[in-house]
């Protein structure tokens, strides 16, 4: 677009023409406007000006006696523009002072305001474009702008691109258009820098630019529906879409990358209404459908790329897990969306690929990773694979699981093929249903039924847990009787009374146990479950743990040597990790001795998998938290139970054993290679280990050669064994004395600092973020701590 | 272990003199069946209640409970708590102390105790083969009279007040027990062998009797409303029976516990919720009408000997940890 500055440009040239082509029926308006123009450019008479301006207003159609049809889209078409450019021009002070009242700015402005809105938009942005900054000129323009905005003409100018228009210059001035009213709030930034107005920001101008669409939309809707048909009330919203957008995403290659790519796959900010309406709408009509899921090779299938993307091992690791919740619940919704022809047509290509990432996900060490694999699994395959055998996986439900499962119930799917309905009832039934009715046994008697009606829902039941088998007589009172009927006893019952007696006489003969104990460590370690014992895996893990207490120094060096020996499960090499933790536990705790020792302790082992750490790494957090508050506030609130700490004597036992071998592969187990889950489980236990040193002698040590393992490991792609680095980080900082972390060990927090900084900024994984930001906390508070002693 | 109920139909007269007796033998826990875990997903539950309070001081195992409405007009009931030294307490419910102990069985456990509803006169059954009617008027304590019995067994007597001055008590024993003059008492009574027998008491005949338990029969209760009763014994199972038209007992159903041993089962006096005293340390708590298990109660720390209802709700529990706790459970509205 050219600047204008007034008449004299439009003159020149268009006079030239109109000399040329002597055509009497275009020329009628073509004379009218030279004349106005003349008028107005010599005329300083106010009421003549305002008579030829009047005029000119017939050719908007909107007076008594308007112009002919002809007259007025030739105006519109070729001339108003150019008489838009030639008004801005003549803007001036004094102009407008030619009538009172301001009666000749409204009557200037009301060209822009009545005329065809396009042009007056183009016109206007063109010239506050052009104008000198700052100047009366561009202030005037800015204000009619704003009022433009004001009185709705956004909806006049995107009406008037809705209405059918020929020639060849109409896509370029739809461009130029589209350009101009999406880049308005950046054009007015940058006109007006400062002076700009709120109107025109972009959190005001958007949401009228939508209202506009909106009602645009509306109109456009109408006028197609002719009168009579109004909307239907209620639509679902992926109809609403529908209805917008048509078959778009199948015709433009940038529609078809926002909603199949950008919106699943490059953000996952969506809503999960938004989300499902996005891929209802897509599935809506067979042709989108297409997109969902079709079996040719060369097609774009959302369905199968969302499969990878979940099951990528490289996502699972790198990609945060809101991402990937996000992606499992786009599969749910669209697995719901198909029906079951669909979904056979490329059966094996989509087992395959979720098979794959099955796998990757039970493989991740984190446990919301693998339950969203469980679930995605479990409903996957059951609408993938239905006749299969059904795909059932244990996991705690929870909001999320609700959520999901939720999300993939079937839909009855508009305009898709009729094979979605039966399957309805297929994944209904695969819903969790586990409640038992009886909890304890037949019901007494169908009698009652001649009673008054009591009402029975008045008397609600208390929970009865605690009702439990009695454990009868049958058990050891003696640590060795326990030994003996845990090993060679071929009576269950009494085998089980062991199981259960045993953390009780540990604690009460410590010093039979003593005798025993490695034995008895032994014989726990390798226990198995051998009857349906309720609470198996806790019981066992609370009497090695008592064994650990009572006999620390031989039991713990037996642990640990097991730890990296042949021939154990992971499950048992955690298990050992676990009682070292809860041991060494227990044996800090200040005011342990001369107290009851804590029975029905946290009893992590219970839990399945790894869900265990978690509880104890609260407890290391949480005492980090209560940590770094005493830092700030000097030593005031000193905790009130004092006393040695007696781990200080086996603190060793406990923790260097365990750094010896991490790096040596054993034939059956690989800390660096696959088994980086127990890898992440020993960070954390080196880490809780260490944090429980503290007031110990040997906590330098300690601190020196946990740093040195945290530094080989740093770059580790498990983002658990990463957690685990870092609080074992924070616990070294924790516990090592401030001097001697200065002393001996200020290279090593160096080093450690510019990772910290790096993982606090860059990693994926945000509770690796979180802990990083913790451990830089705490490095400065060491500073600070530094600085005043240095300072004098 | 009373179960007083009217005879249907024909006896709606003033006189109800029934009683009832029944005789059990203890026999040691010999299994433990492993029982599999339920589960149940349904929205979670109440943690069980606490008691309301706790009487210490019995200073050994509480054997019987019984209470007591307010003899003197006080607010409160009295419970009375028979112990295994022998020795009766009586407990005030507002101040929750001792008010009086009785000693008349010679150091000998006391089984049962029931007040009787004429008087201020209480009687008490001990191990030392008597049972004793005291005098509790106006602060005395005296022992006024006492039965000799036969038999060495744990069966608790029974006894049925009616008119004025005028009772009936069927003691355990080897032969037939002393009457006195009523239309057509019947008695319930549990035996060693599991059954539950109903006796025509005038007529001193066995109208009924049915096969109940496989253990022997350690206590009852009958709702003589609904005609419907509930025994426990030895074994892991409650029976519910019913008694028809034509004075015939029929088992209705069995309650599977988990762990055997049932001392003693009382409902309550609404004929809402009954309750039981186990031998593995808990009292169980059913909907009456529909035998839903409502609540397991987790005190004790030691066999439940028995458990008292009160005529306003209350539930007593005596325990050989040497505790008594009293529990309000859903109070009646």
């Amino acid at each position: 677009m050219l600047p204008v500055d007034g008449f004299g440009f439009w003159e020149g040239r268009e006079l030239g023409k109109v000399n040329h082509r002597m055509d009497p029926e275009v020329s009628a308006v073509r004379l009218t406007i030279l004349e106005a123009v003349h008028i107005l450019s010599s005329s300083e008479d106010g009421g003549r000006i305002f008579c030829t301006l009047e005029s000119l207003k017939r050719y908007f159609g909107e007076t008594e006696n308007p112009a002919l049809p002809e007259e007025q889209e030739e105006f519109a078409r070729i001339h108003f523009s150019t008489f838009l450019r030639f008004l801005v021009g003549k803007l001036s002070p004094d102009w407008l002072e030619l009538l009172p009242d301001g009666q000749m700015e409204e009557l200037w402005a009301s060209f822009f305001l009545e005329g065809p809105a396009d042009q007056a938009f183009l016109v206007l942005m063109e010239s506050i474009e052009g104008a000198a900054s700052p100047s009366f000129r561009l202030m005037k323009m800015v204000q009619l702008l704003a009022r433009f905005l004001s009185v709705g003409r956004m909806a006049a100018v995107m009406e008037g691109q809705c209405r059918q228009q020929a020639g060849p210059a109409f896509p370029l001035l739809q461009e130029t258009l589209l350009t101009k009213v999406v880049g308005l709030p950046d054009r007015l930034g940058n006109r007006l820098q400062r002076e700009n107005l709120a109107t025109f920001f972009p959190q005001n101008y958007f949401p009228l630019l939508g209202e506009e669409v909106l009602r645009v939309l509306q109109v456009v809707v109408d006028s197609l529906r002719g009168p009579g048909e109004s909307l239907r009330p209620r639509e679902t919203e992926p109809e609403v879409l529908s209805r917008l957008l048509g078959n778009l995403v199948t015709k433009n290659k940038k529609a078809q990358f926002v909603m199949t790519r950008k919106l699943l796959f490059l953000q996952y900010s969506c809503t999960m209404p938004m989300l499902q309406s996005l891929l209802g709408y897509l599935a809506m009509d067979s042709q989108r459908r297409s997109l969902l899921m079709q079996a040719g090779p060369t097609t774009h299938q959302v369905l199968k790329e969302l499969l990878e993307t979940w099951g990528s091992s490289s996502a699972i690791r790198h990609v945060p897990l809101v991402q990937q919740r996000y992606v499992s619940k786009a599969i749910l919704i669209c697995l719901a969306h198909l029906g079951e022809a669909e979904l056979q047509d490329s059966r094996d290509e989509l087992l395959a690929s979720l098979m794959e990432g099955v796998k990757s996900r039970l493989d991740s060490s984190l446990p919301p990773v693998r339950r969203l694999g469980m679930i995605v699994a479990e409903v996957a395959s059951a609408r993938i694979h239905p006749e299969g055998p059904p795909l059932k996986f244990q996991y705690e439900e929870d909001e999320l699981t609700r959520e999901m499962l939720a999300l993939a119930m079937p839909r009855p799917a508009a305009d898709g093929p009729s094979e979605a309905g039966p399957s309805f009832a297929l994944v209904s039934g695969e819903t969790p249903d586990r409640e038992t009715v009886d909890c304890s046994g037949p019901q007494a008697g169908p009698e009652g039924s001649d009673s008054e009606l009591d009402s029975d829902d008045e008397f609600v039941p208390y929970d009865m847990s605690v009702d439990r088998e009695r454990r009868s007589s049958k058990a050891p009172s003696y640590v060795r009787g326990c030994l003996e009927a845990l090993t060679g006893s071929e009576d269950w019952e009494r085998w089980e009374a062991a199981l259960w007696a045993l953390e009780g006489l540990i604690f009460r003969s410590p010093a039979a146990t003593q005798e025993v104990s490695v034995e008895l460590a032994k014989v726990l370690l390798h226990l198995e479950e051998k009857t349906a014992v309720a609470g198996f895996d806790g019981l066992r893990q609370r009497a090695l743990v008592a064994v650990t207490v009572t006999d620390p120094a031989p039991v713990a060096e037996y642990l640990t040597t097991q730890f990296y020996a042949l021939n154990y499960s992971l499950r048992q090499r955690m298990d050992i990790l676990d009682v070292l933790t809860l041991a060494a536990q227990e044996l800090s705790r200040p005011g342990r001795l001369g107290k009851a020792p804590q029975r029905g302790s946290p009893d992590p082992g219970s839990q399945p998998g790894g869900a265990v750490v978690p509880a104890w790494r609260a407890v290391v957090e949480e005492r980090i938290k209560r940590k770094t508050r005493r830092f700030s506030k000097g030593s005031a609130g000193q905790a009130p139970a004092v006393g040695p700490n007696e781990f200080n004597l086996v603190a060793g036992y406990f923790f260097f054993p365990l750094l010896q071998h991490f790096d040596r592969p054993l034939v059956t187990f690989d800390l660096l290679g696959d088994d980086q889950l127990v890898l992440g489980r020993l960070a954390h236990t080196l880490g809780a280990l260490m944090y429980l040193a503290v007031n110990t002698m040997v906590a330098m040590p300690m601190g020196k050669a946990l740093l040195e393992f945290v530094w080989a490991l740093r770059f580790h792609g498990d983002a658990y064994v990463r957690r685990g680095l870092l609080s074992a980080v924070s616990a070294v900082l924790l516990s090592v004395p401030t001097e001697q972390l200065l002393a001996d060990l200020l290279d090593e927090l160096l080093e450690a600092r510019s990772w910290l900084g790096d993982v606090a900024e860059k990693d994926p994984d945000e509770d690796c973020r979180l802990l990083a930001v913790k451990a830089l906390l705490l490095l400065e508070k060491l500073r600070d701590k530094l600085l005043p002693l240095s300072s004098p | 272990m009373t179960g007083l109920f009217p005879t249907s139909g024909e006896n709606s007269g003033g006189g109800l003199d029934f009683i009832t007796w029944e005789q059990a033998w203890c026999s040691e826990v010999l299994e433990t069946p492993v029982r599999p875990q339920v589960t149940s997903m349904a929205a979670p539950r109440l943690p069980p209640p606490d008691p309301q309070f706790v009487l210490r001081g019995a200073q050994s195992a509480v054997h019987a409970l019984h209470f007591c409405e307010g003899a003197q007009g006080q607010g409160r009931p009295l419970l009375l708590s028979g112990s295994l030294r022998g020795l009766v307490h009586i407990w005030s419910l507002q101040t929750r102390r001792v008010v009086a102990t009785l000693d008349g069985h010679g150091g000998q456990c006391v089984t049962w105790l029931q007040t009787l509803p004429q008087g201020p006169q209480l009687l008490s059954q001990g191990r030392d083969l008597k049972l004793c009617v005291w005098d509790l008027a106006e602060g005395r304590n005296a022992v006024v009279d006492s039965v000799l019995l036969e038999s060495v067994g744990f069966c608790r007597a029974s006894v049925l007040a009616g008119g004025l001055q005028r009772w009936m008590l069927a003691v355990p024993g080897r032969g037939g027990d002393e009457a006195d003059t009523s239309p057509r008492p019947l008695l319930l009574a549990g035996y060693e062998d599991g059954s539950v027998a109903l006796w025509d008491v005038s007529s001193r005949k066995v109208c009924s009797r049915v096969a109940c338990h496989t253990e022997p029969v350690m206590g009852l209760d009958f709702d003589s409303q609904e005609a419907r009763g509930v025994s426990g014994s030895a074994e892991k199972a409650l029976a519910v029976w019913s008694l028809d038209e034509q004075q015939a007992l029929q088992v209705r159903g069995t309650h599977v516990l988990t762990n055997p041993g049932i001392a003693d089962v009382k409902i309550r006096p609404d004929r809402r919720i009954l309750a039981t005293a186990g031998w593995d340390h808990r009292v169980r708590v059913f909907h009456w009408r529909t035998m839903k298990p409502l609540a397991v109660l987790a005190f004790h720390s030691a066999t439940v000997h028995c458990v008292a209802f009160a005529a306003d709700g209350l539930l007593a529990t005596g325990s050989g940890d040497q505790r008594i706790s009293v529990w309000s459970l859903y109070p009646r509205t």
